[in-house]
């Protein structure tokens, strides 16, 4: 066996063929006869040693193994949303969404008040995912939600019933100490421009340092993060926000037994 | 200096003899049909949001054409299975709609017909040329399978869709039809990739959307044949034009097929247009016509060689 693959690379006629079949640019004066160029057999001349074979597929891949580690690593590092770039109504988890979303913007196309945007280089997306900045243009919560109904690979629910049931963060009402209803003022902005007024955000009659106060409160199981109250806050920078759910919202632990750490007990941190 | 001896003198080397003995629109009618097809694809995406007019929304990685046809690219769809993304039936229809398209018309042919990166890595060539840049890095043409496998390993470890945090290629398509902001700058670094560090070093070496396509076309239908070439003067203007020139060769050069079988050749049609004495046209891989020579078939186990064949019978 191994002798036919030396006396296959060391065949002259085979060697010399081929070099005439390797180098058919080499130009010729144009419009003199063609040379009578030897015509290789169709049969294939150069064996491959099972040495080259097995290192050669060993290079491979190692080369794509090492390439598919540095492309690892910097998508690690790009796949960060920052907090003010909000997801599309119906998003799944951000996790899964980068498995799903191909960034062909047809969600962008869908949404009617070009709210949505496709991130490019240094947007605070990453690169090609629709997200809004809800200070910039926040999501006007059309009921048939016709963004996420478009989405052609399930990033987006397509089946999410109403608007109400999007989750695109949580309001936070960040800043107590610029909020102009905590100034004793009665701004309240944020509730009367809420789409889901009365109910996402309510104005709870609050008694601090001895003053009677209206104090926007949001409700979690009511807010969809769409940023209405954002947008239109009058301060300069705005004293509600939204944030990405797991940033915005606190959440109870649990005990040993697995039962939620709530009520009376659920204060008490002495384990 | 006219307008006529400017033209061709901004002709590439390659269809030079070509354009001063059958004419400069001869040696360029593929590539100008080529190139109206670049941006017929990118008008089509682009009439709706410039004039109102939708006739496709969204972009190469996935659409609806005319509101109702979807189409969905196959290696993103593949990396998104690979991140575990279990895929919805509109995505599959997209894909299979894509990938029999391409299994029609060559699987690269997106590369050379399609893809905006092309005008890019051309130009950046043909400035190559012009500038007389002969320094090649030179990179193994497999590197790309090396990357698209690399892309896949990667996807499966991010749970992402890998290859789209960095591709050039959805980067322009997209940049063109939604606004590229920053993003000008990989494309800026593929251009000098390709002038200054390699002979047509991202299509033809590391790019591996081409590199999956190129799967897809070695088993695609329409293929270029050489079916003319005993007319061949090996004026080499072929090997010159083509971006991938291994693959003329054994349709060419051999006794076998007529027919570039090679998933790397992009059905761009340089051959075609770089050949004054007409050596290459468009053909299907199942016509007999550009198969194999007839007198071949029976005797390829005897002799494949005209000269021994003609020793043979003399005996």
């Amino acid at each position: 066996m191994a002798n036919k693959f030396i006396a296959d690379r060391v065949e002259p006629s085979a060697a010399g063929a081929n070099a005439a079949q390797r180098s058919p640019a080499k130009a010729r004066p144009a419009g003199s006869p063609p040379a009578d160029i030897p015509r290789a057999p169709a049969k294939k001349q150069a064996g491959v040693s099972r040495r080259d074979l097995i290192g050669g597929l060993a290079k491979s891949a190692g080369i794509a193994c090492l390439a598919a580690v540095a492309l690892d690593q910097y998508v690690r590092s790009a796949r960060a949303i920052d907090a003010t770039a909000l997801r599309p109504p119906g998003a799944i988890d951000e996790e899964q969404f980068l498995s799903a979303c191909v960034r062909c913007g047809l969600c962008v196309r869908a949404c009617p008040y070009d709210t949505l945007k496709l991130a490019t280089m240094g947007d605070p997306a990453p690169l090609g995912t629709p997200y809004f900045i809800a200070r910039e243009a926040s999501c006007l919560m059309c009921p048939d939600v016709p963004c996420a109904r478009v989405c052609p690979t399930g990033a987006l629910d397509r089946n999410i019933p109403d608007i109400r049931h999007a989750n695109m963060g949580i309001s936070v009402l960040v800043d107590h100490e610029t909020c102009l209803n905590y100034k004793g003022m009665h701004c309240s902005i944020c509730h009367r421009v809420c789409p889901i007024r009365n109910e996402a955000i309510t104005l709870e009659k609050q008694t601090i340092k001895g003053r009677q106060m209206l104090i926007p409160t949001v409700h979690s199981n009511k807010c969809t993060g769409c940023g209405t109250c954002e947008k239109h806050c009058v301060l300069e920078e705005a004293a509600i926000r939204v944030l990405p759910r797991p940033l915005g919202q606190g959440k109870s632990g649990r005990n040993s037994a697995g039962r939620p750490i709530t009520g009376h007990g659920g204060l008490r941190r002495d384990i | 200096m006219d307008a006529k001896a400017l033209l061709y003198k901004c002709t590439s080397d390659a269809r030079a003899y070509a354009a001063t003995r059958r004419g400069w629109l001869f040696a360029h009618r593929i590539w100008l049909a080529r190139r109206a097809s670049q941006i017929l694809v990118l008008a089509i995406f682009l009439t709706g949001p410039w004039l109102g007019l939708w006739i496709a929304k969204g972009n190469f990685a996935s659409s609806e054409i005319l509101g109702v046809l979807p189409l969905a690219d196959p290696f993103i769809f593949l990396q998104s299975l690979f991140a575990l993304h279990k895929p919805i039936m509109l995505a599959v229809i997209g894909v299979a709609t894509i990938t029999a398209f391409y299994l029609i018309v060559g699987g690269r042919a997106y590369c050379s017909w399609v893809c905006p990166v092309n005008v890019v890595t051309d130009s950046a060539y043909w400035l190559r040329e012009k500038l007389g840049l002969t320094r090649d890095r030179k990179l193994d043409k497999r590197t790309r399978l090396w990357v698209l496998v690399a892309a896949l390993l990667a996807s499966l470890l991010t749970g992402t869709i890998a290859w789209e945090f960095l591709n050039p290629v959805s980067l322009l398509q997209r940049g063109i039809i939604f606004g590229i902001g920053a993003g000008w700058g990989i494309i800026a670094a593929v251009f000098m990739l390709d002038l200054f560090v390699t002979r047509r070093g991202w299509c033809s070496h590391l790019c591996p959307v081409g590199a999956f396509y190129g799967l897809i076309g070695s088993a695609s239908l329409i293929r270029i044949s050489a079916i003319n070439r005993p007319a061949c003067t090996d004026c080499g203007a072929c090997f010159k034009a083509c971006p991938e020139p291994h693959v003329i060769t054994p349709a060419l050069k051999g006794t076998g097929t007529h027919l570039i079988l090679a998933g790397d050749c992009t059905n761009c049609g340089a051959c075609i247009d770089s050949c004054y004495v007409d050596v290459f046209q468009y053909a299907s891989r199942l016509s007999p016509r550009h198969g194999p020579p007839e007198q071949y078939i029976d005797t390829a186990t005897t002799s494949a060689r005209p000269g021994r064949a003609v020793a043979a019978a003399a005996e």
